[in-house]
């Protein structure tokens, strides 16, 4: 680990204004307890955004980034629309959840954060997000009678799909991609350099 | 170089709360001739609507008194009520002013002898309630209103009602001839004294305010607390006329919020504190005060002490997220997480205080271009005084007021003298 990150890692909130998105608003919170009293998720959930804010402010950088409540998240923007401050809290979240996860210190096995995982790597492959392959993936994260299981029990869903032209077949043996895919992938590689500069982050 | 010319030496003061009364009156005794301009039928502004006022709980009519007799004692002051300044132009030394004068239907021959207003039965919403309760339309405005006249209002004007009030006038004061009029004056100096009003707590909708009928503000609880007030001073909430046993308090509804005014309104922790008293003292009832942080004022910390050691109210830190109704008692749920301890909360209420934050009465208002403002609208640069330069208790309105008529002697006299040396 590299000497300017130890420096970073006693002081945690600025650590997380200088590398999560909006992270320079955490400060701005006044514990005021709107977002977490407006969340859909209620006591569903270890950590609301208020007690995220006020954990970074107290440096507990470990509980922060290894939580599961960024991933939870639904963006419903209720909190948003609500806090006195106007920060912007959705977005906080969501920054947090891709600053842990680049760190590698999200939560394993944390379900949203697989499907999002599933999902991005389905749409790089081609530009476009393949639903078959997709569904297929999520069915059968857990093994294969699971998978089974699973798209015995969506089999209607998945036909009415299909018939309403939502969901091809013919997606299975390939699917088909975006006009100019290379330069797509350029065009993430080159976000990657930049989110990478950004977020200090040199491998 | 100051250029201004000063065309008029009087002054000018609008509004005719407790802060445009001191103003007015610390200049006019100074010999200055001063107008003042109040738009109701009554002197005294949004004080005469508390119930009983921090910090040492004593009724607003009592400081009023004083300032009346010293009105009464004046010849430099003129008193224009029902008489609403609509616009200001020009500058510092020559303004000039609209005034729109309502009519009251009732002149000065008006002994208040009350005889119109038992001849007419039909009722309008009673302002100083803020329509809470009900006024025959042929009213005095408040038991120690000045000037001490009648109104008859304009819904009557025209009917049989009216006819009736002005047969019973033996003394002929009742005249319904009157017209809307609009003048216009000329004034050297103008002091704001225009005041605040409550923000609409209806754009708070989290909280219900106008759709659960036991949701009030707290302008309201003066009212209900006030033995002249709609419920003769008993604390019955609106939906089932019962009298409420466990009162919450918001504070911050509508301040401290960029969705809805970005400043502290400052008064509105004291006042509650404040209205816990009135619930303690008026039953067994208890009171919950939830709350970002209590700011009361410097010297007012120990009031805030007191009302600490009261068993019957305890504190949340925390704003409420959200209230909902329970249909079948008109109770409410406030629902949030406290900061202490990040604790969730859905807690029962049977009836809900909103400490309604204050935003400047002048907003809208088309000022004059070297009148200066906040971003809240309050005005800045000396000539606010009171709630309309600030959101000011009575006590720090009535000095801001006396500062306010300091300005405007020394900027007449200022100006008129660069006039004589030119
Ligand atoms: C719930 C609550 C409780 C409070 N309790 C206390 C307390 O216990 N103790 C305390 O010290 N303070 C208290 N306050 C604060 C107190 O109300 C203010 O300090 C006080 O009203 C300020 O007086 P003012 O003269 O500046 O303004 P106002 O009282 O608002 O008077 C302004 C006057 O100007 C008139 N006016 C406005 N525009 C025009 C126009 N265009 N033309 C002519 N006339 C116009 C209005 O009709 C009004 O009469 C409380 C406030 C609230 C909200
Ligand atoms: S609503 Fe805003 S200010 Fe209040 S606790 Fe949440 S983030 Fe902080
Ligand atoms: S946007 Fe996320 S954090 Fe905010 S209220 Fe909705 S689910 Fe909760
Ligand atoms: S208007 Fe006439 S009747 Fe009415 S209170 Fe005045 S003097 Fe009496
Ligand atoms: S005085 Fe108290 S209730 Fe009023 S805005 Fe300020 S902190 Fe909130």
């Amino acid at each position: 680990m590299s000497e300017s990150f130890e420096r970073y890692r006693s002081n945690f909130l600025r650590e997380v204004e200088e590398k999560v998105e909006e992270g320079e608003w955490v400060k701005m919170c006044m514990q005021c307890g709107v977002c977490a009293g407006s969340c859909p998720f209620g006591p569903h959930w270890e950590h609301s955004p208020q007690k995220i804010f006020m954990m970074i402010r107290a440096g507990k950088r470990e509980e922060v980034l290894s939580s599961d409540s960024m991933w939870m998240c639904t963006s419903c923007y209720n909190c948003i629309v609500r806090c006195p401050r106007k920060l912007p809290i959705t977005h906080i979240m969501h920054g947090l959840a891709n600053y842990s996860h680049r760190l590698g210190m999200a939560p394993k096995g944390q379900p949203t954060r697989q499907f999002a995982k599933l999902f991005w790597d389905n749409l790089v492959k081609k530009g476009r997000v393949n639903e078959l392959k997709l569904t297929m993936k999520h069915y059968f994260r857990n093994g294969f009678s699971a998978g089974i299981r699973e798209a015995m029990a969506m089999k209607e869903i998945g036909q009415g799909m299909m018939k309403a032209g939502r969901i091809n077949p013919m997606e299975f043996f390939g699917g088909h991609a975006v006009k100019d895919l290379s330069g797509f992938h350029a065009m993430l590689a080159k976000a990657r350099e930049i989110e990478d500069r950004k977020k200090g982050f040199s491998d | 170089m100051e250029k201004d010319i000063a065309t008029n030496q009087t002054i000018l003061v609008i509004g005719g709360g407790i802060a445009g009364i001191s103003a007015a009156l610390e200049a006019a005794e100074c010999g200055r001739q001063v107008i003042l301009a109040e738009r109701n039928a009554l002197l005294g502004g949004r004080t005469l609507q508390l119930y009983r006022y921090f910090p040492k709980m004593c009724h607003p009519t009592c400081g009023l008194e004083i300032n009346l007799r010293r009105i009464k004692a004046n010849r430099n002051l003129r008193v224009l009520t029902m008489t609403e300044v609509v616009g200001v132009s020009g500058r510092r030394g020559s303004y000039r002013v609209k005034m729109k004068i309502h009519p009251r239907h009732v002149n000065e021959k008006c002994t208040a002898c009350g005889d119109c207003a038992s001849a007419v039965s039909s009722e309008i919403p009673n302002r100083l309630d803020y329509g809470l309760g009900k006024t025959r339309a042929a009213y005095l405005p408040h038991a120690m209103a000045y000037p001490m006249r009648y109104v008859i209002d304009p819904s009557i004007v025209g009917t049989e009602e009216g006819k009736r009030a002005r047969q019973a006038c033996r003394v002929g004061a009742v005249d319904l001839e009157m017209k809307e009029e609009t003048i216009e004056i000329e004034a050297g100096s103008v002091i704001w004294a225009t005041g605040w009003k409550p923000y609409d707590a209806s754009k708070i909708q989290p909280y219900g305010y106008g759709r659960f009928p036991n949701v009030i503000t707290s302008v309201e609880f003066e009212r209900l607390a006030d033995p002249g007030g709609p419920s003769g001073g008993r604390l019955l909430r609106p939906s089932d006329g019962k009298e409420a046993k466990n009162v919450a308090f918001i504070q911050c509804a509508g301040s401290r919020d960029e969705n809805h005014l970005r400043h502290c309104s400052r008064i509105c922790c004291m006042a509650s504190l404040k209205q816990t008293r009135y619930v303690s003292e008026a039953s067994d009832a208890k009171s919950t005060v939830y709350y970002i942080d209590i700011r009361a004022i410097d010297r007012f910390e120990d009031f805030y002490r007191k009302v600490q050691e009261d068993p019957s109210v305890s504190f949340v830190k925390s704003k409420v997220a959200s209230i909902s109704l329970d249909e079948a008692s008109g109770d409410l749920f406030l629902n949030g997480v406290d900061t202490e301890g990040y604790h969730r909360y859905a807690n029962r209420h049977d009836l809900v205080v909103l400490a309604i934050g204050m935003e400047p009465e002048s907003l809208g208002m088309a000022l004059p271009e070297d009148v200066v403002t906040d971003s809240s609208g309050f005005i800045e640069g000396g000539f606010g005084a009171g709630a309309a330069s600030s959101p000011l208790d009575v006590n720090r309105s009535v000095q801001s007021a006396t500062s306010a008529a300091l300005f405007a002697i020394s900027d007449i006299h200022r100006i008129s003298a660069t006039e004589e040396a030119s």
